[in-house]
């Protein structure tokens, strides 16, 4: 962001083409001045709502939308979409949750989360990469396949009872020095992780170039099967990670606990920049967006009833990506 | 009007035949399919007679309904996620309204109305991709929220009235036992809106946008007009959808199926839709409906746990997809 800042010194801040092109060059900046600008507004409606507390709670909230939208970067930089996320999530807690007595514990629980996750998303990435299907049907299929299976384990597993391990539940609502959400621990990695992998490694530029332009892609040598294959792999680990956090973070685990949040996924993704039809966009804008979306959330549940917040919600949506195509349609 | 009668002569009815099967190989499967697949359910299910096929009929309308509405927007290069949500709306106006004002003869004028709805509510959703050049998929996305929001504000919980007529208009069987009423309102709205639709100018021109915009625009359609149009068609039908939905439940309920969109879609590409746009009918999808349906109920019969049903759905979804997609690239390749 400082680079950012240092480079678009100098320009005519008068002409609407600035705003426009630090838009579309910079979008971090707009959205960060949104972001600012949403918790002044927080502040001033209900003055004492922001505050220490309210700060960890936004960020533990945010830190889960934004793995889960990460998923939907990554996929969505290829021109894809991984709507089996919501599924994939709430199955992993639910799996650890109820491995507790079961035998190796919940760290086996772990594991066996881990490993069907890591199935789910070779599925999504075989059909996707290698035939072809459009990527919003495999992952809806597969997210109606991993629910089935949820369901069943959950009908198995009724009598053995079920608990959220004390770690699991450490890790996501716990504090350190009271401040910091301990769920950053696993968050911070991730987010970085993704960033390098997106700015400074081959893979992530291919994923870049397939987005932009497939056939040029194949052309330069890149074989997109077997990134796509690992793209998906990647995304549902990724989402069985955001599934413990909020499995941890909400004290309970159901087979739908982290659905509501798919759509939401998607949105932090659009407003943070990433376009859905592939090529452009990045990770940073994707956290800001979530965080703007969980602030917004917040808010709106207190000073609005639920059904005025959905109708806020989808309108900021729209608004948010009509201002990215017209500012990129124009370059 | 001899010109159409004379190129009509020239093609044999041999070859008129052969022109149908080839252009409908897909839906002619998924038809042998069906074929196959009922009479495995009278295997598993000696007693699945004429009543329950009535049962499958009216559980099988609302989402042969959203089917075809999301068929009649995909192939014109679109897709519609805030499908169920609009059903969710329009259910819950009719039930509210329907209670509030008790009266058959009201009720007409209630359904007209929620048919209005739906025709706004398309309206909306394509106007505002049109206008704002933002992906289908991220509008519809925002407005399946937006419709949400409205429902819950209609009714807080699911509740209201069903006038008589209405409910039974797709209860039962009209006269002889093997009629159910569900798939004779389907028949009729899809004939009346979809045949005279296929055929007409308007109709080329959806056809015309789904499959190459460029080209559609260059030819001399009005895309963006074309385009709402779409959604407006589609959001109709989406209305009867949800207006049936008020008929077999008898209230509205404002919280969406989100597996309604999930299994339109689903519908509509093993129905033999390219979701590129372009290609396919609505037929295709309602067969593809039943199909599903079926399946669900074959798995209950069986004794089968529903939730393999719901892991089945989605692997026939995904498994009958590869195929055509293997066979079609072993096509292009040969």
């Amino acid at each position: 962001v400082t680079a950012a800042t240092g480079a678009v010194g100098g320009r005519n801040w008068g002409q609407a083409a600035t705003w426009r092109n630090l838009l579309r060059d910079y979008p971090l900046v707009p959205l960060t001045i949104l972001l600012v600008l949403l918790v002044v507004v927080v502040e001033l409606a209900r003055p004492g709502t922001v505050n220490q507390g309210w700060a960890s709670f936004t960020v533990r909230q945010a830190a889960v939308l934004a793995i889960l939208a990460g998923c939907q970067t990554l996929t969505m930089l290829t021109g894809g979409i991984d709507l089996s996320v919501g599924y994939v999530a709430s199955m992993s807690g639910f799996v650890v949750a109820t491995w507790v007595n079961q035998p190796g514990g919940w760290v086996a629980g772990l594991g066996v989360a881990m490993g069907a996750a890591a199935l789910v998303g070779l599925v999504n990435g075989i059909g996707v990469g290698i035939f072809r299907v459009h990527p919003l049907i495999v992952t809806l299929g597969m997210g109606l396949v991993v629910l089935g299976f949820a369901n069943v384990w959950q009908l198995q597993t009724v009598q053995t009872g079920s608990g959220v391990p004390v770690e699991i539940r450490t890790v996501g609502v716990g504090l350190t020095a009271d401040i910091i959400p301990n769920n950053l621990i696993v968050f911070v990695p991730i987010a970085i992780a993704i960033i390098l992998l997106l700015r400074r490694t081959g893979y992530g530029r291919v994923l870049y170039a397939i987005g932009d332009n497939p056939v040029a892609a194949r052309l330069s040598g890149v074989r997109s099967w077997q990134v796509v294959v690992v793209l998906y792999v990647i995304s549902a680990l990724l989402a069985a990670v955001a599934g413990l956090l909020q499995t941890g973070l909400s004290n309970a685990a159901s087979v739908t606990l982290v659905t509501p949040y798919v759509l939401p996924s998607v949105a932090a993704a659009v407003i943070g920049g990433t376009s859905i039809l592939g090529g452009r966009g990045g990770y940073s804008g994707t956290i800001i967006g979530a965080l703007i979306l969980t602030v917004l959330t917040g808010f709106l549940s207190i000073v609005l009833p639920e059904p005025w917040r959905q109708v806020v919600l989808g309108s900021i949506v729209v608004l948010v990506a009509a201002a990215y195509s017209r500012v990129t349609a124009e370059s | 009007m001899t010109m159409p009668a004379a190129i009509e002569r020239r093609t044999s009815p041999a070859d008129t035949l052969r022109r149908v099967v080839r252009d409908n190989t897909w839906a002619l499967g998924l038809l042998g399919f069906f074929a196959v697949l009922l009479v495995f359910t009278k295997f598993v299910n000696p007693n699945y007679g004429l009543s329950s096929l009535q049962g499958t009929a009216t559980s099988v309308l609302p989402l042969a309904l959203a089917a075809v509405a999301q068929a009649v927007i995909v192939l014109s290069g679109g897709i519609d996620l805030s499908i169920s949500s609009q059903m969710a709306l329009v259910s819950c106006v009719a039930a509210t309204l329907m209670q509030r004002y008790p009266g058959e003869e009201v009720a007409v004028a209630i359904v007209i109305l929620c048919l209005a709805l739906g025709l706004l509510l398309g309206a909306i959703n394509g106007v505002l991709i049109v206008l704002t050049k933002v992906p289908d998929i991220v509008v519809t996305l925002a407005t399946y929220f937006i419709w949400a929001g409205f429902a819950l504000l209609v009714q807080a919980a699911p509740g209201g009235a069903a006038a008589a007529w209405l409910k039974s208009l797709v209860v039962g069987s009209l006269g002889v036992s093997f009629l159910p009423k569900a798939g004779i309102v389907l028949v009729v709205i899809v004939a009346v809106i979809w045949i005279p639709l296929a055929r007409s100018r308007l109709g080329l021109s959806l056809y015309a946008i789904g499959s190459n915009r460029l080209a559609a625009f260059r030819s001399g359609v009005a895309v963006n007009r074309t385009k709402v149009m779409s959604y407006v068609i589609g959001s109709f039908i989406a209305a009867f959808a949800g207006l049936s939905l008020t008929a077999s439940t008898s209230v509205g309920t404002p919280v969406p199926e989100p597996t309604y969109v999930l299994i339109s879609i689903a519908a509509v590409v093993l129905g033999g839709v390219s979701l590129a746009g372009g290609v396919g009918g609505v037929f295709g999808p309602i067969v593809a409906v039943i199909v599903l349906q079926l399946i669900r109920d074959d798995m209950t019969f069986m004794r089968v746990d529903p939730n393999y049903g719901l892991v089945a759905q989605g692997l026939i979804l995904i498994g009958v997809l590869m195929v055509g997609s293997f066979i079609q690239m072993r096509r292009s390749r040969a």
